[in-house]
């Protein structure tokens, strides 16, 4: 077990946010934080590497206190991915190399500069190498932060959604090449995602967030009819097509 | 180590060497720079009323002449050149830090109320202490009793208004990109506190004040040249430390922590060297407008905006530009030297207009 969540309860002032949010993600794992808008899903992703300090909880990455651990520690092995990220004056290969920053002590190496070259060609990037980022469409962006979280080589990997702004073969490529690197690398991969599909076709589990509080974690056998029209209040059948669990609403 | 370098690295291994040489040419630009001030520093050390030949200087640097040479190169043009390109270079890096850190274009020593803090304890000093005004090149007139007073009090003025910022950002939470607007508000204060000082005073200590925010670069001697390179070249040095956390800002603050950065910290201290460099600059020679703003813009413009190189590039523009600004002030109605100060103004305005209208066509 990589990671351990365990009674995290998250307010701004007084308004809570999460409560006795808990579960545990393997070496490997790609676990979905699921929920309707408001849910608390990117504030627990944030309490995770302490970019917000939960009132409440722990959050043991392999057995040590996150609350406890510098940022930098905490960036050795964990990488986010914001929801919301900058278009700014810097090539597609300076940003990714920005991934290397936890490890740069004060200039880039020859591997990093590699580590590099080879995640870009992972992810399609390459021809963009020299481009800027303002010069990039939205879709080139999310991929470029998250080319940057996986040169970060991380244990765990934390994605706000990661796929909001691809379309649909963008989608499937991006999540594939997650999948790949976490089975490959056994990253555990949390991410907050938007699309109940997109989720079951590529999450080994599952946290459905209503309203501040788990409302059901686990895995695929959690993802019932029932139990997704009680989390989203929104009534919805789940059926098999090509092998695919997919979820409609009806 | 991921083992991602795969057979596509082999297949277009081009991409790093690309890469690379797009960093020389940023290098190469860096380093065209340096030799662009160094030939104008030369120019402004050999040009004067007694015109030397820039072998003269050469050889009156390498201590292979005497006299007169000698003592007009060492004791009147070298402080004044060295002087101009220290406070260029601490300006712009200021300029430059400030606008990443802020996450604010404007940002720059003269947006952020600190010059108007270091008028204001000036004014102080000469008003209300009676030390009157620095003596310079110019103004033979207006004299002052005691010069350091005047400079200290603008100093922790300054450094006043540099903590207003800090508190206001760390205590009462004013956003970093709002921070321009705090330091306009400060600004307006500290000019109005000034004007109401000037106003109750009689017309020579006005002058003085008026006369003393003036930047004018001829105020500082060795021993002032000392004090102000050993704040810019350590701030500076700090600045270089920070670089990639600096790049990691830029793509704003929960993805730097998410890098590793503490970006509180990073803050705080990148403001408190950027204020300190321009409090001392400031205090030294006078209020120096649009050199932090302009000189880390043009450097934008030719090579991006990455802090390894966005800083050290910034410095050298910012040593060329103030120099050419002091060279200009002293030579283009000779004997009569102009303040630096409405120079850069003079010529910064039209050129940052310029930058703006331009767009970001240019690579």
């Amino acid at each position: 077990m990589i990671l351990a969540v365990n009674g995290i309860e998250f307010r701004y002032s007084s308004r809570t946010i999460l409560e006795n949010v808990g579960f545990t993600v393997q070496r490997g794992e790609f676990l979905s934080i699921l929920g309707n808008n408001g849910a608390g899903k990117s504030t627990l992703l944030k309490t995770l590497n302490k970019i917000l300090l939960p009132k409440k909880g722990s959050v043991l990455l392999e057995g040590q206190e996150v609350s406890k651990l510098s940022r930098l520690a905490i960036a050795l092995k964990m990488a986010y991915v914001s929801q919301r990220y900058e278009s700014n004056r810097q090539t597609v290969f300076d940003a990714v190399l920005l991934g290397r920053k936890p490890y740069i002590k004060w200039e880039a190496t020859a591997s990093d500069l590699a580590l590099v070259h080879g995640i870009l060609a992972k992810t399609g990037l390459e021809k963009f190498a020299l481009r800027y980022l303002d010069e990039l469409s939205g879709g080139e962006l999310q991929k470029v932060v998250i080319a940057r979280a996986l040169a970060q080589e991380p244990e765990v990997l934390l994605l706000d959604e990661p796929t909001s702004n691809l379309d649909l073969r963008n989608q499937m490529e991006v999540l594939k090449t997650i999948q790949t690197a976490a089975k490959e690398k056994a990253i555990a991969v949390i991410a907050v995602m938007h699309g109940l599909n997109l989720a079951l076709r590529f999450s080994d589990k599952f946290v459905l967030l209503q309203d501040t509080k788990v409302f059901v974690a686990g895995g695929p056998e959690v993802m019932t009819a029932e139990n997704i029209t009680q989390a989203y209040g929104v009534p919805v059948s789940v059926e098999r097509v090509q092998n695919q669990i997919v979820v409609i609403p009806s | 180590m991921i083992e991602l370098v795969g057979e596509e690295s082999v297949l277009e291994g081009g991409i790093t060497t690309h890469y690379l040489r797009y960093t020389w040419k940023k290098k190469l630009i860096l380093l065209g720079l340096v030799v662009m001030t160094a030939v104008l520093a030369l120019y402004a050390i050999s040009a004067g009323s007694a015109e030397l030949s820039p072998m003269q200087v050469l050889l009156t640097l390498l201590g292979q002449t005497e006299g007169n040479s000698q003592i007009i190169i060492w004791s009147i043009r070298l402080p004044r050149v060295l002087a101009a390109m220290v406070a260029g270079i601490g300006l712009a890096v200021a300029g430059a830090v400030m606008q990443t850190i802020l996450r604010n274009p404007l940002a720059s020593p003269s947006t952020l109320g600190i010059a108007q803090g270091a008028a204001f304890g000036a004014a102080l000093a000469i008003i209300g202490w009676g030390a009157g005004s620095t003596p310079s090149t110019g103004g033979g007139a207006l004299l002052i009793n005691s010069p350091y007073i005047v400079t200290i009090s603008a100093f922790v003025a300054a450094m006043l208004t540099t903590m207003i910022i800090l508190f206001l950002a760390q205590y009462k939470g004013v956003s970093p990109e709002s921070m321009v607007l705090a330091g306009v508000a400060l600004g307006s204060l500290f000019s109005a506190a000034t004007m109401l000082l000037q106003y109750f005073t009689n017309d020579v200590n006005v002058a003085a004040v008026v006369f003393w925010t003036f930047g004018d670069i001829g105020r500082a001697s060795w021993g002032e040249l000392g004090i102000m390179s050993f704040v810019v070249l350590g701030s500076l040095l700090f600045f270089l430390f920070n670089r990639w956390n600096y790049n990691a800002l830029d793509n704003g603050a929960e993805t730097a922590k998410g890098l590793g950065v503490n970006v509180e910290k990073t803050r705080q201290w990148g403001m408190f060297f950027a204020s300190l460099i321009t409090a001392t600059v400031v205090s030294f020679l006078g209020i120096i407008a649009f050199i932090g703003l302009v000189a880390p813009h043009l450097v934008k413009r030719l090579i991006g905006g990455d802090n390894r190189f966005l800083i050290p590039a910034s410095g050298v523009m910012g040593a060329l530009l103030l120099l050419a600004a002091d060279t200009l002030s002293r030579r283009i109605i000779a004997p009569v030297v102009l303040p630096v100060g409405a120079v850069t103004s003079f010529l910064g305005a039209p050129l940052f207009l310029y930058l703006l209208v331009r767009g970001s066509k240019l690579r």
